[in-house]
């Protein structure tokens, strides 16, 4: 297949390469915010633990 | 027991009637919402008639959403519900006799109305006979279904319209029979089986919802 | 003895420890499945006889609507473990179930639109299926919205435990009534959902798409999970040793 067989996906291409572009983002917006929000939580638990408090 | 049942129910009946507000406001939400519809679609008789089930039960299922929500919340705030918690009679046979007592004050205004607004429809004499017994059929499950709802959210300030967002999945099958019978009434069909299904929805939610309202409560009455 | 039980195998620190030494064989599953699926079902598939190329569309959109209902099995079952048995780590799981699944279900919705468009003519059509799993949407988005209000930890859990039981139990009954509705008001096109059989080549792809999602919510629910049994435990002492890991 060439490229642009590929891209075209005999007529159907935007259809095709829209869902799958749809889906990535899915997933990546998924992941993104699992790990942004797993950081925001180890800088909670830092700060947590170095309360004076906490030190002992 | 049956006694203080019965107290609970006078009491809740006699509040709503005292203060005309808790009774009259669904009621006149349902007509002006009935209403809208004629102005937003036009004077074509044919065409009312046709969407009229539609209309008549979204507006029917929105006015007790709307007033559904209240049922607990001015006992909770009172402290009346921790008490209603704590007593001997189960909290299953209560929430049933406030979720009656809901259905008698804010439901029935809305099933006697209801004719004179198939009317305002262009309904025929059978449709408005099919109209009064699914709505007599279809809000008890209505106010079932949505006292769950109300018991979850009672503890919960600034909830918005939370409510309807929880039970409108619920109400979807009652909508889909309550107007189908309805549209097979105005095709000349015989609609006594949907008034069978519609009996079983009943049974269903009066065994399945005070038990989970019941939990609802002891869950809410902690926030 | 359930409560040793609970304590013994199913504390959110043991669960963390055992989800972090499982976090990368899900992911490495899941890089081979969606690789696999992903290269199969777009190169090497043939094109189908009615549908053309169109048709590689199947590859996501099936997946995402069989995840969704997946999930809200996992959902359901976990919603009765936090309201019967009381158990902490269900209820975190029956939370982080919730947003991917709502994320599922709207894929699932719009990969299905667009491949409507094409196919058959229109974005978008009241038949059953399609009303069920809009429905599906409107379930796990109030079972999200409910938790969002409620402040205390306990009340969220088992406020959203009944949720989620009250829409399972409802699902059947939504589902059937749909049906009926639609065979109803059924209109002069006929529905042309139905699949006929589908030659390997094109299967093998289909279930590795779908393993693929099914890995990734793995992965997603367990980092979700992970966060949320920090959050909740912080004030443990455990929670020092977590933060030596790199990710």
């Amino acid at each position: 297949m060439t490229i642009n067989q590929l891209i075209d996906m005999g007529g159907y291409g935007a259809y095709i390469w829209t869902t799958y572009a749809i889906t990535l983002l899915v997933f990546g917006i998924n992941l993104f915010t699992s790990i942004h929000e797993k950081r925001r939580v180890k800088k909670m638990i830092q700060q947590y633990w170095a309360q004076p408090s906490k030190l002992t | 027991m049956f006694s203080s049942l019965f107290t609970i129910m006078r009491h809740e009946i006699l509040m709503t009637m005292r203060q005309a507000f808790s009774w009259l406001t669904p009621l006149l939400f349902f007509v002006i919402v009935v209403c809208l519809f004629p102005l937003a679609l036009g004077p074509d008789t044919d065409l009312l008639n046709k969407v009229a089930p539609a209309i008549i039960w979204v507006a029917a299922l929105l006015a007790i959403l709307m007033s559904i929500g209240n049922i607990f919340r001015s006992d909770a705030e009172e402290g009346y519900l921790d008490l209603l918690l704590l007593s001997p009679v189960p909290l299953t046979l209560l929430v049933l006799c406030k979720v009656f007592s809901h259905w008698m004050t804010n439901c029935l205004p809305l099933i006697l109305i209801s004719p004179l607004l198939g009317l305002l429809l262009h309904l025929n004499a059978h449709e408005e006979y099919a109209l009064i017994i699914t709505l007599l059929l279809g809000t008890p499950v209505l106010s079932l279904l949505g006292a769950i709802g109300a018991a979850l959210i009672v503890g919960i300030r600034g909830h918005g319209l939370l409510l309807p967002i929880l039970i409108m999945p619920l109400y979807i099958p009652v909508l889909i029979f309550g107007t189908g019978t309805m549209m097979a009434a105005n095709a000349n069909l015989p609609i006594n089986g949907y008034f069978a299904i519609m009996g079983a929805l009943i049974l269903l939610s009066l065994a399945s919802a005070p038990l989970l309202t019941g939990l609802a409560l002891r869950i809410g009455v902690n926030q | 003895m359930l409560h040793w039980f609970n304590q013994k195998f199913l504390s959110p620190k043991t669960f963390y420890t055992t989800s972090s030494s499982l976090l990368p064989w899900f992911i490495a599953a899941f890089v081979l499945c969606f690789g696999y699926g992903l290269i199969a079902g777009l190169f090497f598939a043939p094109a189908d006889y009615q549908q053309g190329d169109g048709f590689r569309i199947i590859y996501v959109h099936v997946p995402s609507a069989f995840a969704a209902m997946a999930i809200y099995s996992v959902m359901a079952v976990s919603a009765v473990l936090t309201l019967v048995f009381r158990i902490k780590i269900a209820a975190i799981c029956m939370s982080c179930s919730a947003q991917i699944g709502a994320w599922f279900t709207f894929l699932a919705l719009v990969t299905g639109s667009i491949w409507g468009k094409p196919m058959w003519g229109t974005w978008w059509i009241w038949d059953a299926r399609l009303t069920s799993v809009l429905i599906l949407l409107f379930l796990y988005l109030g079972f999200i919205a409910l938790q969002s209000v409620i402040t205390d930890q306990q009340n969220r859990d088992r406020a959203g435990a009944i949720v989620a039981i009250v829409g399972v139990i409802n699902l059947p009954i939504i589902h059937y009534s749909v049906i009926w509705w639609n065979t109803l008001h059924q209109g002069p096109t006929i529905s042309q959902f139905a699949t006929p059989s589908i030659a390997p080549s094109m299967l093998y792809p289909l279930l590795a798409m779908i393993a693929a999602f099914l890995f990734f919510y793995a992965v997603i629910l367990i980092l979700c999970m992970q966060n949320q049994i920090l959050l909740r435990e912080i004030k443990s002492q455990w929670t020092k040793e977590v933060l030596c890991y790199d990710y």
